[in-house]
């Protein structure tokens, strides 16, 4: 194969390969290796006329291949490909090598860099012989999305798609929308009611014509790939036919259980409802559901129904009601599927589930919420209104016990939970910190209002909370005790009412849902962006993109933001109306195929089938990544990858260890 | 299996009361164990903060015993306890300590035995004997007795390999089962003090005091310990700590005194004649608890 024309580029790269490696010597060995008709080097290949130089030597001394030893490919291999394909020479009889992150820039003695640097070159022009001319593929791409969760940046993801005239799914697996953010009294900076910013965007949701809302529902199973993706839905059953309610609530007025006796999930357990409710007086959609394990119909069957008494007119409540399933085809998904709290059991110090009055913060937001247990009164469980309140910061935040990381809105909501609780009560605030930390926009300025306030700050990590009295005005009290690093001394802080500042958690299942979706998620469960500052809504399985809490923990701001980001980007491929993908893929000679299927279950992609009539496998190229397992677990050798076929792979070995 | 007993200092001391009751309920419930042999102080807390790596040395030389003899260590004094658990960890984690302990003990011709376990004889009544075991052998049920159990901070800080942290209960299932009442005593891991209260009074104190209120204002007529330090500190300081407003003196007992009381074994094979609260006041409190017979 010495016969074809094959031309080195060597680019100095200013002073960071040049200082380091020999370019110069590195050029004129390249120009004597065979199959080499010029060789050059170039201060900034990537620039303009370093590109052209490329361009007119293909064209001119009729090249058939191309070596470029300059940066990393992840900069440039894609800049010069184009040059390739400017010159009317197929891309991918480029061979890219990495002189600098590889050479120069790990390496100081200066003979040893340039001999790498050479035995680098060397081996790419052994390997550049074998290239195939590949092509990229074209897909299409489905104008439809699906968005997975209806809080706030669900919610926001969604409006912005349709908005645009972009069908959206949105699937929330509660029986309405709002997420956390519903649950929330006020909003930090800036004391907003969250329910009264939240509903409108909600009841947009409801009635936007470019929507279809199913709550109560789960995506069970996804198959495909970028812009052609096939979910398939679950609708568990409301026991009530959505089509028929009205929200009046005459049935959970007319229910047989005068009072409700099951733990209410919106009020956390504060309070009780009826086996028939409304998750919530603003819930969207507007529609009553049936609990079966609270109703006395689903229990025994002898309940005289009186619901459905009530619902004479309508008819709407169907005890037989069984769940049902969709299936749709969409182009991209947005992934908003939120966090959890953490679980204040779990921190056995500071006494929650022990001691009555210890609260989770989530708990206080609905006590001072006037939709709440209580109407908006902040009460004890023994039901006083507390003189004094403690506070303490990141409770399963920052924490080698627990959770390592900082859950970013605590301190921030701790403050807000500080100024509403002086506000409703007058009782003394004392709040426990390790930091106070407040970047966001005005929020600085909402930690010195409460400074005026008249809240107390006591920065330290709290020890305990514990009844037992060291001191008479300490008898029938939780003490908060702390060390008060600033002034030097342990402090024991006797309170009425202990508030937990939760962290943020990964939800429970946020392994399952993302061996669902085919992505992936950090080992804590936060689901992973492409990269963490360029493509923070991106993933690795292209067109599944992702929008708040989920990716990691932020307030409703930067929630937002990244849902209007996940939206932009599943709008541009859906404007582009089709996608182009690398052809690393592997296809499986079938000659040569046993039908051993070894390489079935290999796939991390699920790209692998068998052809059960030929005995053969096969391969969805579009699914595959080129991760090469298939490839290189195959036993016969039937499986071969483009740009890493053998001949390619044992090129550049050889090309490497042997010096010429 | 034959555990190896591992008295320490203290035992053979100030704790003499602690060794003569476990010995006794370990025989009365069938439990073997033999003392170890040619056994060494393991340094406790002092020798630990004085010079950390010798003290490694010699906790390790009683491990190392105990692995020829094939046999785990059951060490009921509570720094003992810290001490054997912490060597055990310190070597394990650093390669340098590891390499100067074993130099240490290859000079008297033995080597570190990290698989050696290190137990309390509270984890051997409630795992080995069993509380359906223990109940089932009580003859004089503690049933006057509101015990407060007190397990101080060594057996459970840092090491809690076999009980609850922040609430351990072995103590107080054990005390259960023989009959007694135990209150509530949320302080049942606060630190005694140790010896703060020959070095810094007003702190050392100030801990016994409320470790004693406490149990009082709870409701418990008794407090039972499990470290020698702690039985010392709540039970001679009672009137300079002046917890409370009434003359009154609390009883501060060994639990494996308490569980052989219970047994209905001998009074002075439970060392209770060495108790500072004279032994009448448990007496008068608690009726005819005390058994002559052995």
């Amino acid at each position: 194969m010495t016969d074809l024309r094959i031309g080195v580029y060597v680019c100095h790269c200013g002073t960071n390969i040049a200082a380091t490696v020999d370019v110069l010597a590195l050029s004129a060995y390249a120009a004597k290796l065979p199959g080499v008709v010029i060789s050059r080097e170039y201060k900034y290949l990537c620039s303009d006329p370093g590109q052209e130089l490329i361009v007119q030597d293909i064209r001119e001394l009729h090249l058939e291949r191309v070596v470029v030893a300059s940066c990393s490919p992840m900069l440039h291999e894609k800049t010069f490909r184009n040059v390739l394909a400017r010159a009317d020479l197929n891309p991918f009889f480029l061979q890219f090598v990495n002189i600098r992150e590889h050479v120069s820039w790990v390496h100081e003695d200066k003979t040893a860099a340039t001999q790498k640097a050479k035995d680098l070159v060397r081996a790419a022009v052994r390997r550049v012989r074998f290239h195939k001319p590949l092509e990229k593929r074209r897909v299409r791409i489905n104008e439809n999305v699906l968005v997975v969760g209806g809080g706030i940046a669900g919610i926001h993801a969604a409006l912005t798609l349709a908005d645009a005239k972009k069908h959206v799914y949105l699937v929330e697996r509660e029986p309405t929308i709002g997420g956390h953010m519903a649950m929330f009294d006020k909003t930090f900076p800036t004391l907003d009611c969250a329910a009264c910013i939240l509903t409108p965007k909600m009841t947009s949701v409801g009635s936007h014509p470019y929507i279809t809302l199913w709550t109560y529902s789960e995506v069970v199973q996804l198959e495909g790939y970028v812009g052609n993706y096939k979910a398939k839905i679950r609708h568990k059953p409301r026991y009530v036919i959505e089509d028929l309610c009205v929200g009046c609530q005459e049935c959970v007025a007319a229910c047989i259980f005068k009072e409700g006796k099951a733990p209410d999930e919106f009020n956390l357990g504060l309070s009780k409802r009826k086996p028939i409710y409304l998750p919530f007086p603003q819930a969207v959609p507007q529609k009553v559901l049936i609990d079966p394990e609270a109703c006395i119909e689903f229990k025994t069957g002898k309940c005289k129904k009186t619901c459905v008494e009530a619902c004479a007119e309508r008819n709407a409540i169907d005890f037989k009601q069984t769940e049902t399933f969709d299936e749709i085809e969409i182009g991209s998904i947005i992934l908003a599927t939120g966090f959890k709290t953490f679980d204040a059991n779990r921190n056995a110090y500071y006494g929650y589930g022990r001691h009555s009055n210890v609260f989770t913060s989530l708990e206080i937001e609905r006590l001072i919420n006037a939709s709440g247990p209580t109407g908006g009164e902040l009460k004890t469980r023994d039901n006083r209104t507390p003189q004094s309140v403690g506070i303490i910061h990141c409770v399963g935040s920052r924490d080698h016990n627990t959770n390592r990381w900082c859950s970013k809105v605590c301190c921030m909501y701790s403050l807000k939970l500080a100024h509403l609780i002086k506000e409703r009560t007058s009782a003394e605030v004392y709040c426990f910190y390790i930091d106070m930390r407040t970047p966001g926009k005005g929020y600085e300025e909402f930690y010195d209002r409460l400074l005026d306030e008249g809240v107390h700050f006591v920065r330290g990590r709290v020890a305990e909370v514990t009844d037992w009295a060291a001191h008479p005005s300490e008898v029938g009290k939780l003490v908060i005790r702390a060390e008060d690093t600033l002034a030097g001394f342990v402090r024991r802080i006797p309170v009425d009412m202990v508030v937990l500042s939760v962290g943020l958690e990964p939800q429970a299942d946020a392994k399952e849902v993302t061996r669902l979706f085919n992505m992936s998620c950090s080992s804590e469960g936060w689901f992973l962006e492409r990269h963490p500052k360029l493509a923070p809504v991106s993933t690795f399985t292209d067109g599944i993109f992702l929008a708040g809490a989920c990716q990691g923990p932020k307030d409703i701001p930067d929630s937002v933001a990244q849902a209007g980001a996940a939206a932009a980007e599943a709008m541009a491929l859906i404007d582009a109306g089709e996608v182009t993908l690398d052809p690393y893929t592997a296809h499986v000679l079938e000659d040569d195929c046993s039908g051993c299927k070894t390489c079935v279950p290999l796939c991390p992609y699920g790209a692998i089938g068998f052809d059960e009539t030929k005995a053969k496998a096969n391969i969805n190229e579009v699914l595959c990544k080129g991760c090469g397992t298939c490839a290189a677990a195959c036993p016969s050798g039937s499986i071969e990858q483009n740009f890493f076929e053998d001949e390619e792979i044992f090129a550049e070995t050889e090309g490497v260890l042997l010096d010429v | 299996m034959s555990y190896a007993y591992f008295p320490g200092c203290s035992l053979r001391g100030t704790g003499r009361a602690y060794e003569e009751s476990l010995l006794a309920i370990f025989q009365a419930l069938e439990v073997d164990m033999q003392e170890l042999p040619d056994w060494n102080c393991c340094g406790a807390t002092t020798y630990m903060s004085y010079d950390e790596l010798q003290s490694y040395a010699l906790a390790g030389r009683n491990l190392a015993i105990a692995a020829k003899l094939k046999q785990d260590i059951v060490a009921p004094c509570a720094a003992c306890y810290l001490v054997l658990n912490k060597t055990h960890h310190y070597v394990r984690e650093y390669p340098h300590i590891r390499y100067a302990v074993d130099r240490a003990l290859s000079a008297i011709g033995m080597e570190y035995a990290e698989h050696v376990r290190v137990l309390h004889p509270l984890e051997i009544l409630l795992n080995d004997v069993g509380l359906a075991k223990l109940k089932a052998a009580v003859r004089n049920p503690l049933t006057k007795m509101r015990v407060a159990p007190y397990y101080g901070c060594q057996i459970v800080r840092p090491y809690a390999t076999f009980d609850n942290q922040r609430n351990p209960v072995s103590m107080d299932k054990l005390l259960e089962a023989c009959g007694a009442k135990v209150v509530y005593y949320p302080v049942k891991t606060v630190c005694c003090g140790g010896s703060q209260k020959g070095s810094l009074p007003e702190v050392g104190l100030d801990l016994i005091r409320h470790l004693l209120r406490t149990a009082y204002t709870n409701g418990a007529n008794v407090i039972a310990t499990a470290c020698p330090l702690c039985q010392f500190n709540l039970e001679v300081f009672q009137k300079e700590a002046a917890w409370n407003d009434e003359p009154k003196l609390m009883p501060i007992l060994y639990f494996t005194q308490l569980i052989g009381i219970a047994l209905g074994l001998d009074r002075r094979k439970l060392g209770l004649h060495r108790a500072f609260v004279p032994v009448e006041t448990l007496e008068k409190e608690f009726d005819t608890c005390l058994v002559e017979r052995a």
